[in-house]
Formats: structure tokens, C-alpha cells, sequence
């Protein structure tokens, strides 16, 4: 265990909720989604923390929040003691050089109308004191060698290269700045399989070599394992469940978290019909009009009528050594592959 | 370091198709244009209208206004290659001539229109919000205009105006603030959706500001729709040149100019149909030109075509 | 009711049909993309063959002509740029690619139905889902209006969607990504076929919802005794739910055996190389294995055995040579010079 001086990244209590307007010109609030709704996180010094969910957990929502894409409704992004939500203007153009994003969509995420080098060396130009100007050319030739790219390749276009490598484009444009903190959200999502490892590889290394810490936000699950340190599950804008790696695959106490372990399908025919398939009924709810109390409760086999009315804390419990978000959270052992 | 190297030794980059070194997109786009047939034959065509319009002298040396009604429609003899119209002018002559007013308004108009069209389109698609709102029922409202009640009121106001005396200052700002409504449309759709792409909020992240996100970014990949739209504007401008000036809202006194002769001409055309066809082949020439030049331009600076 | 025993006689009046035939036999089949920027081959050579009650998976990578093969087999292939230059598919004996377009229309509604990835732009946004079911029964079976919904609704039940009897008035927008995946199958299933082909059914879709979806499909396919052709590039899924797979690389099916042997002893390096890089829990703390290098762009295949650039145990030969299949045990065949390597033996 680390000491708080370690800690690099902290959120408290962060929300979002997206208002729902109606009318044109005159627009009136009538609702609102609440993507994320009272998230606290801790990121401490070359560790990966993973986020899994669903689509519409708001994990992708949550990324934007870590990196000041999105303002929040209100909470806290601590970065280096400072509280970016707060920043604005030139101190959080400053404060940004400490945390970048690896975006999901390579085919996207590159301007499609500059060079390699004049992306990845943007961040030099938007920060002219980074790098000094006759160092710059140099400068992004060591970060395409970095991520395993030739760096002759500085005057080609995005188009010109495929999937993987584009990936490995957006991570050198990530790491220009020399930030601490990085959030990866779906990285490898949109690659082949073939190509999904060399990159989860390339993540792995750069951490070791330059001291790095990652959120490391997807779906897939084997890979979130692989890569992270610690885990927290979201489910409709919360956080159900959070822990070390192993305590989270191999001892899930939240009714959620085991229902999704256990849908992964496990790449080993032999263990076919053996499982224990939990498989929950219905859809997520909307975050729009989420359930009282336990968000999860509409799709909970444990669900009693004491849920509707008590929203779980995230905290450890009796029969859950790592904090859940369950009043009956209890270690269920769902699969090992 | 073991693993990275070996990951270095993996992706070898699809070679360039042309196999060359790239330079800038600037350069790319002016090799690829100078292998362009199409490109060419435009530049050809509006080099020559171009010389015409500044020094017609140098295609004619007939007067355009040398008309004597004993030559009336009276086919081509010695230097009237194309005969003479309804008035014994030499159709020849008065298309040289033409040109002058014709492109004068026809691209000055659109630049206009152009830039009004940029602006709010751009406004209005990348900040969005109660400025959106304003400037698009703003467009909503010019769009409801009819065109020609439009261009008469204001054509008249304009034409009012001291030091107008050709009527060419009036046409083309009359054709300008009524023409950039569609632009500017077209403009803030690919704006919206340009600013929401993935590169965008990466420039962000990184701490770009709002010049920096709109013509770096935005802008450069929101243009090509909106050239088409003005490469289009400016036939239909040189075109509705010719509709004022014949209500008499346009080109005044002795002007000449391609939209003039052909709506003179209309009325004849059973007699003699010369005077309505080759002021209208150097009109559609004309826009063609331009439409290939804008498509082959578009062309060249888009990577991905290449 | 005439058109019930019309189609179907139809059908059943195909020149060749032999009921005792192989369900679905596609050999050496052969497609190409001609468009201006060069010929790219998607499809070089693949044969599989598909049983009655049976699940066939087609593994591979994006572009390695897993999805074109499906689109070939259908008939669903536009043509340009797509030509079928070589190869027969066979449905209980028919040569399909040899048939009218009219006649292969009735096959592909009655006898061979398709599910894809995106639900949402497969079914037609302005109509109800009640709708277009029955269309169907009222096109292909000839029934009333009435009698047609009555179906519809039972279609949807069959898919296990809550209040059916309501939902048929729904449009497809109205439903869930997962409930989407439900009214396709539905629709897929209406006609009673005797093969289902699946491309990427739940890569759309949340881990949660694929359980479902995917139980529901195995479900389905052993009520109706089905043959399941499941196109995915997901080794999870496939180790699941099916019977055989043929791993794709480069347009070619490379490795073909009974599900366990895939997984437990691949005869093929680049079925070995993907499974040896799924992430596990023993590599936690390691590098991945990853196969090196990028799949081949299709109009640039590499000569001689495709994989060759990539391979661990890559020779001359294999630079030179193209491998024959080579048939290691029944039902089980390897696209590889140096089988015995990569078994070990």
C-alpha cells in the first residue's frame, strides 16, 4: 500500500447530469441524464486503475470528466492538488499537461488533413515552452521511435496507415506533454485481436519506462485484467464495485459484477455448459429516470424491498473484504479462466 | 527495452502510392493538381474568359456598340464570326465584352456571399447555443424571401446610392447578401459535425484554443460541401445578373454583359437563334470551368482521395 | 394457402435437389472485389461443409473474407464490384451460384436466412416491426392479414420478447440494442430455414445482452435443428456454442477441425499464434504474445503460404509454395507445410 503522497489523480463525489431541454429558441429544462452521479476515484503513482461497464454506465462520460473535456455538474478533479473543474483559461491549459487521453476510435481520432508529425507535434505548438522550436522536428521523431513507428514517417497522413498503428499515433501524441497520467478509454476496442496486444503491450512498456499512471477504461474484461492494478465496476453513473484485481475476479461480491464475469464468454471449450451463467433479465435502465435506491435492484435476483428505499454505499462490508455497493453483498465464485 | 524493440520491428507503413516523400499538404495537393487533365483544361478556360474580361481588345476589334439596325440578324461576315443581333450589334464583339461584367459580378458576388455564408455558418454551427439559434432563424427569415421581390427592393435602394453609376457595384452586393443563405447552411452543418469528430476533442485535450480548433481542425475538414455550393452560386449568379438587369434593377446604360444579350435574345430566338446560343456556350463554359477547378482543388486537398 | 405449397414445391422442384445431399457444401469458392484502385482479392479458396443441427464457426480477423464468403453464399453480393470468379455452393446439391436470381430469392427467404451485426440498419426504420413480419408470411406463405399477425406475434414470443402482442406495433427504434438482435432473428426465423448464417451477431452488443442473445440462437437452433454458420472473430464465443470451426486468414480457410481440437491442440501457426494471445491470467504482469506485423492488405496478398511474414515457423517453402490442405484426422484439415511442427509430433 501507498501513502497519500503517492496519490496522483483523486475525484470526489464527481456528477454529471446532461439536462434535457425542450423548445428551440427558448429552451427549458425538463430532466436530466445523470451519466455520472457521485464518483470518487483514487490514482496513485504507476498504477492502472480499470473501469468496466456496460454501454451507457458512463464510463466514457466519467473519461471526459478526468481529462476537462466536460465540465462537471459539481465534485472535484483533484490533479497534483489542484482542482481542474475550477481551472479555466491559461492555468488549465497548464494543468492539462498533466493528464492526456488515448481516445477509442483510431479511424477518428487523427485529423485527417495533417501530418503525423504536425499531430503529434501539436502539443508543442499549443505549449510553446515545452520544447524549444528547433527541437520540436527531433523532438516528435523520438516519440514516433517511442511507440514503435519509423520515424521517417512524420510527413505521412493518417490514411496511410492501419488501425494498430494509428493507435500508437494518438499514444505518442498522448505522451508529448509528458503528463503523468493517462487515460486510455477503449484503446484497443476497434483493433484485431492480433494487432489488440501488440498495443496493450506497448501501454505496458511505456508505463515502466516513463513512470506512468493509467485509467484504463473497456468493456472487455480479460484485457482490463491484464493491464490493471485495481478495478471499480460502473453501473448507471456508480461505482458498484472497487478493489484489487484479484479481488474483483476472483471474489465479485455485487449481484452485478458476477452477472457480468460471469456472461464473458471463456475461450475454452471444455468448460461449456459448466458455468454458472447468471443471466439477468431486461435492459439498463434509462439514466434519465434511474431506480430508487439500489440502482441496480430492477435486474437483481437478491433484490428485497429494502433496496428501493436504501441507496448502498460504496464501502467494505461484512462478507465483502473490498467496498460494494450491495446491502447483501457476498463473494460468489463465478468462473476462473 | 527488449519488447520494444521488437515491437518497432513489426509495421512496416503501406508505402505511399506514389511511392515519393511527402511534403506539405500545400505541395502534395499542387503535385497532384499539375497531373490533373481536368484541372488544366479549367485553368485554360478561365485564363481566356479572364483575358477577355480585362482586356477584351485583345480578342475584338469591333466596338460592341457599333450596331446598325440595317445589319439586323444578319449572319457572321468578316470579323462578326457569330453575325448580329436584333439590334445589327456584333454578337462576337458583345461576348468578348461581356465577359468583363459578367465575371465581374459573378465572382465578386459570390466572394461576397462566400464570406457572409462562412461567417454565420461557421458562428453558428461551432458556438452554437443562443447564437445558433438567432443566426438560423435569422437564414430561416432571408430564405423566406422571394428572391426576385428581394433583389428588386434592394437592387433599387442600392442602385440609389451616389457613385453607382454602371449599376455593377449594386448587382453584385444585391446578389451577394441575398445569395449566401444556402451556404451558409450547408456551412454550419459540416461545422456541427466536423467539431464533434475525435480530433477535435484531442486538440482540445491537449489545450488548443478556439482559433487554433477552427482553422486547424474544423474548418479545413467542413470546406468541401460548401465550395460545391459556391461553385454552383456562381452560375446561377452570373445567370440572375442577366434577370435583374432585364427588370432594370442591374447593369445599367450602355453595359454589356453575357445575362443581357441572352435575355435580349430570348424573344428572337426562332429568327435567330445565334445571338441566344453563343453568349450562353460562354456562360455555361464558364461555370463549368470553375465547377471543375473547385472539384479538382477539393480533390487535391483531400488525403484520403489520395 | 396456395403459395405455401407453390414456393416450397418450387423449391423441392430444383434441378439436383437430393434431400440426402450435404445441407450447405462450399468449395474452392473464389470472390473479387474489381474496383478502380486494383483487384482485391477477399475471398481465395474457401470450402466448408454444413450439417443439419449443426454450428460451424468461421473465425478471423477483419478482412480476412469471413463476412464476403457469408454475403457469397446468400447471394447478396453486388455485382460490380464484386465477382465470384471460381468455386460452387452447394445446397443440398443445388449449385446455388448456378441458379436464376427469382430462384435464389426463394432459396434465401425459405431455406437460407441471414442475421448481421447492426439490427438497427438491417430492419427498415418506417415500418412496424409488426409490419415486416408480416410481410413475410403473407409474401412467402400466402396468409391473410389476419393469420399474418397472429404469426408475427408468435415469432416474437418465440424470440422471447416481453408483451409481443404490443410490441409488434412498435418501430425498430423503439427497441433495445439487445431486443433489435431479437426481432432479426424472429424475422430471420420466420420462414422455418434450414441454415442460419450469423455474421457478428453480438460483437454489437454488452457482454450481458450476448449471453442472451447467444443462448436464445443455440436454443432456437436445437428446437428447429438448425445448421448455424456463426461468423465471428470472438474465440470466446466460439468456444461456446460451436461444433467446428474454420479459422480464415487472408481469404483462405486455414485450419478446419471439431471445436476441441481448435482449442486444445490448433494444427495451424496462425490459429496457435491467436490463441496464445488471448490475454490469460498466468501472463498477468508479462507482455501478451502478439503476432507480429499487420494482416495483408487483400490486393497485396504475400506469395506462396499468406501467413508466411507473420509465422514463427516460416521456411523458403513457404515464401515459394502454396500448402495443400493437408487432412490430419476426419473432419480435420491444416493449410501448413510444417504441420508436425506445429503439433509437436
Amino acid at each position: 500500500m501507498s501513502d497519500a503522497s503517492d496519490l496522483v489523480l483523486e475525484t470526489r463525489n464527481l456528477v454529471k447530469h446532461f439536462p434535457i431541454t425542450q423548445g428551440v429558441v427558448f429552451k427549458s429544462k425538463v430532466g436530466a441524464v445523470r451519466a455520472v452521479d457521485g464518483v470518487d476515484l483514487q490514482l496513485r503513482r504507476g498504477e492502472t486503475l480499470g473501469i468496466v461497464g456496460e454501454s451507457g454506465c458512463g464510463k466514457s462520460t466519467l473519461a471526459k470528466l478526468l481529462v476537462s473535456l466536460e465540465k462537471p455538474t459539481s465534485g472535484e478533479v483533484i490533479v497534483r492538488g489542484e482542482n481542474m473543474a475550477r481551472l479555466s483559461g491559461q492555468s488549465l491549459r497548464r494543468a492539462r499537461r498533466n493528464i492526456q487521453m488515448v481516445l477509442q476510435d483510431p479511424y477518428t481520432s487523427l485529423n485527417p488533413r495533417m501530418t503525423v508529425g504536425d499531430i503529434i507535434g501539436e502539443p508543442f505548438a499549443v505549449h510553446p515552452d515545452a520544447v524549444p522550436r528547433a527541437g520540436r522536428a527531433r523532438a516528435v521523431q523520438e516519440l514516433l521511435d517511442l511507440v514503435g513507428l519509423n520515424p521517417d514517417h512524420v510527413n505521412r497522413y493518417p490514411h496511410q496507415f492501419s488501425g494498430g498503428q494509428r493507435q500508437r499515433i494518438g499514444i505518442a501524441r498522448a505522451l508529448a506533454l509528458r503528463p503523468e497520467i493517462i487515460v486510455c478509454d477503449e484503446p484497443v476496442s476497434a483493433l484485431d485481436v492480433s494487432i489488440q496486444g501488440q498495443v496493450i503491450n506497448l501501454l505496458e512498456s511505456l508505463q515502466h519506462e516513463l513512470g506512468l499512471s493509467y485509467i484504463f477504461i473497456a468493456h472487455d474484461l480479460s484485457v482490463v485484467r491484464h493491464i490493471s492494478d485495481r478495478v471499480a465496476v460502473m453501473y448507471l453513473g456508480k461505482i458498484v464495485e472497487s478493489g484489487y484485481h484479484l479481488a474483483i475476479y476472483e471474489q465479485p461480491t455485487h449481484p452485478y459484477t458476477q452477472a457480468l464475469l460471469s456472461a464473458v464468454p471463456v475461450p475454452d471449450p471444455r468448460l461449456r455448459g459448466r458455468r454458472d451463467l447468471i443471466e439477468l433479465e431486461g435492459d439498463v435502465p434509462s439514466p434519465a429516470d434511474p431506480p430508487s435506491g439500489c440502482r441496480f435492484r430492477t435486474r437483481c435476483w437478491k433484490a428485497q424491498p429494502y433496496c428501493a428505499d436504501h441507496e448502498p454505499l460504496l464501502q467494505i462490508r461484512q462478507r465483502s473484504p473490498h467496498p460494494s455497493a450491495c446491502h447483501y453483498a457476498e463473494i460468489r465464485d463465478v468462473i476462473r479462466y | 527495452m527488449s519488447d520494444m524493440n521488437a515491437l518497432a520491428a513489426e509495421t512496416p507503413a503501406p508505402p505511399s502510392p506514389a511511392g515519393r516523400k511527402s511534403r506539405s499538404l500545400a505541395a502534395d495537393a499542387w503535385h497532384d493538381l499539375r497531373r490533373s487533365k481536368i484541372f488544366w483544361a479549367a485553368l485554360v478556360i478561365i485564363v481566356v474568359v479572364l483575358l477577355m474580361a480585362i482586356w477584351p481588345s485583345l480578342f475584338t476589334s469591333a466596338d460592341p456598340h457599333d450596331c446598325v439596325l440595317s445589319r439586323r440578324h444578319r449572319g457572321a461576315s468578316g470579323g462578326a464570326i457569330f453575325g448580329y443581333d436584333y439590334q445589327g450589334c456584333d454578337v462576337y464583339a458583345k461576348t468578348v465584352y461581356g465577359a468583363r461584367y459578367s465575371i465581374l459580378v459573378g465572382v465578386c458576388s459570390v466572394l461576397l456571399a462566400g464570406v457572409i455564408g462562412l461567417t454565420v455558418g461557421l458562428a453558428a454551427g461551432y458556438f452554437g447555443g443562443w447564437l445558433d439559434a438567432l443566426l438560423s432563424r435569422f437564414v430561416d427569415v432571408m430564405l423566406g424571401v422571394p428572391f426576385l421581390l428581394g433583389a428588386i427592393v434592394l437592387g433599387k435602394r442600392l442602385a440609389a446610392e451616389p457613385g453607382n453609376s454602371n449599376g455593377v457595384l449594386a448587382v453584385t452586393l444585391t446578389l451577394g447578401i441575398l445569395g449566401w443563405t444556402t451556404g451558409a447552411r450547408v456551412m454550419r452543418s459540416s461545422v456541427i459535425e466536423a467539431k464533434n469528430q475525435d480530433y477535435v476533442a484531442a486538440a482540445r485535450m491537449v489545450g488548443a484554443g478556439p482559433a487554433r480548433l477552427i482553422f486547424r481542425h474544423v474548418l479545413p475538414n467542413a470546406m468541401a460541401p460548401f465550395t460545391v455550393v459556391l461553385t454552383i452560386l456562381l452560375g446561377i449568379n452570373i445567370a440572375s445578373e442577366a434577370t435583374l438587369s432585364f427588370l432594370g434593377v442591374g447593369l445599367k446604360g450602355d453595359a454589356v454583359s453575357w445575362g443581357i444579350s441572352i435575355s435580349e435574345a430570348t424573344g428572337y430566338v426562332r429568327v435567330a437563334p445565334g445571338p441566344l446560343i453563343w453568349p450562353s456556350v460562354f456562360l455555361a463554359a464558364t461555370v463549368l470551368a470553375f465547377i471543375m477547378l473547385g472539384d479538382a482543388v477539393r480533390d487535391a486537398f483531400d488525403p484520403k482521395l489520395r | 394457402m396456395t403459395g405455401v405449397t407453390d414456393i416450397r414445391a418450387q423449391i423441392d422442384a430444383l434441378p439436383g435437389l437430393d434431400p440426402r445431399a450435404p445441407l450447405l457444401h462450399v468449395e474452392d469458392l473464389h470472390v473479387e472485389f474489381r474496383t478502380r484502385d486494383g483487384v482485391a482479392k477477399a475471398v481465395n479458396g474457401a470450402s466448408f461443409h454444413l450439417s443439419a443441427g449443426e454450428t460451424l464457426a468461421i473465425l478471423g480477423e477483419s478482412g480476412c473474407g469471413k463476412s464476403v464468403t457469408a454475403q457469397a453464399v446468400m447471394g447478396i453480393l453486388d455485382t460490380p464490384p464484386a465477382h465470384i470468379t471460381n468455386g460452387t455452393v452447394r445446397y443440398r446439391g443445388v449449385d446455388l451460384l448456378g441458379l436464376s436470381e427469382q430462384e435464389r430469392r426463394k432459396v434465401r427467404a425459405n431455406r437460407i436466412a441471414m442475421i448481421f451485426q447492426d439490427a438497427l440498419s438491417a430492419l427498415n426504420p418506417v415500418y412496424t416491426v409488426g409490419f415486416q413480419l408480416g410481410e413475410l408470411f403473407r409474401k412467402h406463405r400466402g396468409l391473410s392479414r389476419k393469420d399474418a399477425k397472429r404469426r408475427a406475434v408468435e415469432s416474437l414470443d418465440q424470440v422471447r420478447i416481453p408483451a409481443a402482442g404490443q410490441r409488434i406495433n412498435d418501430y425498430p427504434h423503439q427497441f433495445s440494442g439487445g431486443m433489435r438482435q431479437r426481432v432479426m432473428i424472429a424475422m430471420a426465423l420466420a420462414l422455418d430455414p434450414e441454415v442460419l448464417i450469423a455474421d457478428e451477431p453480438t460483437t454489437a452488443l454488452d457482454v450481458t445482452v450476448q449471453a442472451q442473445i447467444m443462448r436464445l440462437l443455440a436454443e432456437l437452433q436445437r428446437q428447429r435443428t438448425m445448421g448455424l454458420i456463426l461468423i465471428t472473430h470472438d474465440m470466446g464465443v466460439v468456444a461456446d456454442v460451436a461444433d467446428r470451426v474454420s479459422v480464415m486468414y487472408a481469404g483462405k480457410v486455414v485450419e478446419e477441425a471439431p471445436v476441441y481440437d481448435i482449442y486444445g491442440r490448433p494444427a495451424h501457426p496462425y490459429t496457435q499464434a491467436l490463441l496464445a494471445s488471448i490475454p490469460r491470467l498466468d501472463l498477468k504482469g508479462r507482455p501478451l504474445n502478439v503476432i507480429r506485423g499487420l494482416p495483408p492488405a487483400l490486393t497485396d496478398i504475400p506469395s506462396g503460404c499468406a501467413f508466411h511474414p507473420r509465422c514463427g515457423y516460416a521456411r523458403e517453402i513457404c515464401r515459394q509454395e502454396q500448402p495443400p490442405a493437408y487432412r490430419i484426422a476426419p473432419h480435420r484439415e491444416s493449410r501448413c507445410h510444417f504441420i508436425r511442427e506445429v503439433l509437436g509430433v
